[in-house]
């Protein structure tokens, strides 16, 4: 859209204003076909949103503490159900009396990663090393306790967006330097190395998620003693980093791939080491190249996560399924009103995602190099 | 150079302060399925269960184990507060209470219809309380035991009241809706054709488009098992023009479920759900349980503890049942409290009588 900065002159703003008729009759209706296209898509257009905005706010239900309150006819969304529930969507069952330190864990790790995500702040890698080792046990006596002072919580009691984030974010952290060694693997001259990642990589990607899932929670407790399973949280987390780490690798190695193996001989021949030529010289490039590709998969598992459902974990998605079934709150409109709310906090995450990768984008300056 | 290196030191300084903080940790007994592994007969693994293993084990752990629903309305299902309520809870409770006392000495764990006989099976719970229907193969062939029926449950329609229609023979010719794949559909095929009637079914995926469907008039009938039949009412416009029909065309005794192998446990199980059957007959209630314990009745005195030394026999407190109707109360209130005519769920006890009063509910005497 925007013309292309070759002179080094700011581009011809407005030099001549166009009118809003001008500017639709350019764009919109330029043509036959395009007129049809524009007014099948406004068409299409008012079908949809004004329904869905009239559902969600004009005729919605937004005060109330009981069910009646939402049994009024053509009442839109339902949502007191939102706010009565609120603390379970967001915590599941973690004892309400031990929700501080669900927060205070939310609060370390913004306090964390915030500053991470901020580019030219200092002490970056102090920070990464803050988040990569002290974060996770911090958060793992945190939130599961059994500690001095802290009573233990099971992780059957977690839930909510809270699972959804242990997982998503357990899934993120593990899956981007796990897969960076696989791509290097499967790259290597070694043939064992490349061969272990080619089978690994392989093996993980060939089978859905829901089923490693399903397979770790039903399967698995059949083939270890009676009384001894590892809890069921745990087992999810590992079938997802690795499963998500097999993805990330394939994407990390179509970055190797597009940069010249001149770059890495002559990082060679001026006496890097191989971890060096390849930390310091190919893989900046590489993954400057593959960021759209990585935050795809970031979303992808995010969302994801959902799945855990069928392992009997509930995560934002499921824990609004579960409080449906509560008969006090049960209402014409309540499960459309319960999976508006959680696509919302979906659509807040990955929107979240995708604008912080497209800022990473033109910081980096990758789509000017060529 | 100097920079990042500092911050490694740091960094490893902190790890390594952290993990020995941690050490004592076992992050595999975190989780919720676990029994106390410093206990000597846990890892022998070699019976899967044996007479009083179970016992045990839950008092060591000092909680119960229950297999739940992932939601279920008036049998298991999240409250705001995010706890557990519904009869299929409330029965765990009551065997809680009579073991520890304390009706809170549970923990719920959610499970799909998948895995539930898995979590079983595998130890992960001591009992599975999730409408659960009892059935030959079931009973037989899973490894476990059905201790009894807290709900006698069937297949049964959903009406407008205007249709005028009062029983299934009205429903010839007409459309039903009902959801693929399950036993519903397959019961319903049975009983029109061996009645000789003429049907459309209109099948649906989940039970949320076909109450739709239903809603919206596509079809003059929606079939599922009566419990959810109440519960998909809630969903309608309008709950009130809609009735369910009396006819049941399926049996679906749902009951609790504990492993085989252990008498003991399964003795627990059964005479728990008894106790609460046997308390509402002579009239016990969570009210008036303690009042009732100088009640000159033998049979309450036996149900109580005061004669005999039944709950002894059963490697519990002679207040075992006193605990457990303190707890939850007799059945008769587990149910109208759960799924009764005062909540929105509105269902009549029906089968789920007492036997003296029209139903099947018929406890054996602690005697």
């Amino acid at each position: 859209m925007a013309m292309e900065d070759v002179t080094g002159r700011p581009p011809p703003k407005n030099a001549m204003p166009i009118s809003p008729i001008g500017w639709a009759r350019r764009n919109l209706f330029s043509s036959v076909g395009n007129t049809i296209l524009t007014l099948l898509s406004l068409y299409l257009l008012w079908l949809l949103v004004p329904p869905f905005v009239d559902f969600t706010i004009f005729s919605a239900v937004w005060t109330g503490t009981t069910r009646e309150a939402c049994l009024v006819p053509d009442a839109g969304a339902c949502w007191p159900f939102v706010w009565a529930n609120i603390d379970q969507f967001i915590y599941g069952r973690y004892p309400p009396s031990e929700i501080w330190r669900v927060n205070l864990t939310f609060a370390l790790g913004a306090a964390v990663i915030i500053p991470m995500l901020i580019p030219g702040l200092p002490a970056r890698k102090l920070n990464l090393v803050f988040l990569l080792v002290v974060y996770p046990l911090v958060a793992l006596v945190l939130l599961a306790g059994d500690r001095p002072g802290l009573p233990p919580v099971p992780t059957s009691e977690w839930g909510g967006l809270l699972v959804t984030l242990v997982v998503a974010i357990t899934g993120i952290v593990a899956s981007l330097p796990l897969g960076v060694l696989l791509a290097l693997g499967r790259r290597s001259d070694m043939p064992a190395i490349r061969m272990l990642s080619i089978i690994f990589i392989e093996f993980w990607r060939g089978v859905p998620l829901v089923t490693v899932l399903f397979m770790a929670s039903v399967m698995l407790p059949l083939f270890l003693p009676e009384g001894f399973s590892p809890d069921n949280l745990l087992r999810c987390l590992v079938g997802v980093a690795l499963f998500s780490s097999a993805y990330m690798a394939e994407v990390v190695r179509g970055g190797l791939q597009a940069i010249p193996a001149g770059q890495y001989e002559a990082a060679r021949a001026v006496g890097l080491t191989y971890w060096q030529a390849m930390m310091q010289v190919v893989l900046p490039q590489a993954l400057r190249h593959v960021i759209p590709g990585i935050v795809n998969t970031f979303i992808g598992l995010f969302k994801d996560t959902t799945l855990v459902l069928i392992v009997g974990l509930f995560d934002l998605l499921g824990q609004v399924r579960a409080q449906l079934s509560d008969p006090n709150w049960t209402v014409p409109q309540g499960a459309l009103t319960g999976y508006i709310f959680a696509a919302l906090v979906f659509w807040a995450f990955c929107f979240g995602m995708s604008q912080y990768s497209n800022f990473m984008e033109r910081r980096l300056d990758t789509s000017r190099e060529r | 150079m100097k920079n990042p290196l500092v911050a490694l030191l740091v960094g490893i300084l902190i790890g390594v302060g952290g993990l020995y903080f941690f050490l004592p940790y076992d992050p595999l007994s975190l989780g919720s399925g676990q029994v106390d592994t410093s206990s000597p007969a846990a890892g022998d693994g070699q019976e899967r269960a044996s007479a009083g293993d179970t016992l045990r084990r839950v008092k060591q752990r000092g909680f119960l184990q229950c297999g739940v629903s992932q939601g279920l309305p008036g049998f298991s299902n999240p409250d705001e507060r995010g706890n557990w309520s519904g009869i299929d809870v409330d029965f765990c409770r009551a065997i809680a209470a009579a073991i520890f006392g304390d009706g809170s000495k549970v923990r719920f764990r959610p499970l799909s219809a998948k895995d539930r006989f898995t979590a079983l099976q595998s130890g992960e719970i001591d009992i599975l309380s999730r409408n659960t229907t009892w059935t030959m193969s079931r009973d037989t062939q899973l490894g476990f035991d059905f201790v009894g029926v807290t709900y006698y449950d069937g297949q049964s329609f959903m009406v407008r009241k205007a249709a005028g229609i009062t029983s299934t023979k009205d429903l010839a010719g007409g459309t039903i809706c009902t959801e693929t794949g399950t036993t519903t559909e397959l019961n319903l095929a049975d009983y029109f054709r061996s009645r000789g009637l003429s049907y459309k079914v209109l099948s649906f995926e989940k039970n949320d488009e076909a109450i739709v469907a239903y809603d919206r008039g596509r079809c003059d009938a929606y079939t599922t098992d009566a419990s959810g039949l109440y519960a998909q009412r809630l969903k309608l416009t309008d709950p009130d023009a809609n009735m369910v029909l009396s006819d049941i065309i399926s049996k679906e005794p749902l009951g609790p479920a504990v492993r085989q192998g252990d008498p003991q446990w399964e003795d627990i199980a059964r005479w728990t759900l008894n106790a609460l059957l046997n308390a509402e007959e002579l009239g016990v209630t969570s009210e008036n349980v303690d009042e009732m314990l100088v009640s000159d009745n033998p049979r309450i005195r036996r149900l109580l503890g005061r004669e005999g030394a039944y709950g002894e026999a059963v490697g519990l407190g002679p207040d075992w049942a006193v605990h457990a109707i303190r707890a939850v109360g007799n059945y008769g209130e587990m149910f109208e409290r759960n799924v009764g005519t005062e909540t929105p769920l509105g269902i009549k006890r029906g089968l789920n009588a007492l036997w003296n009063e029209g139903g099947v509910q018929y406890a054996p005497p602690v005697r």
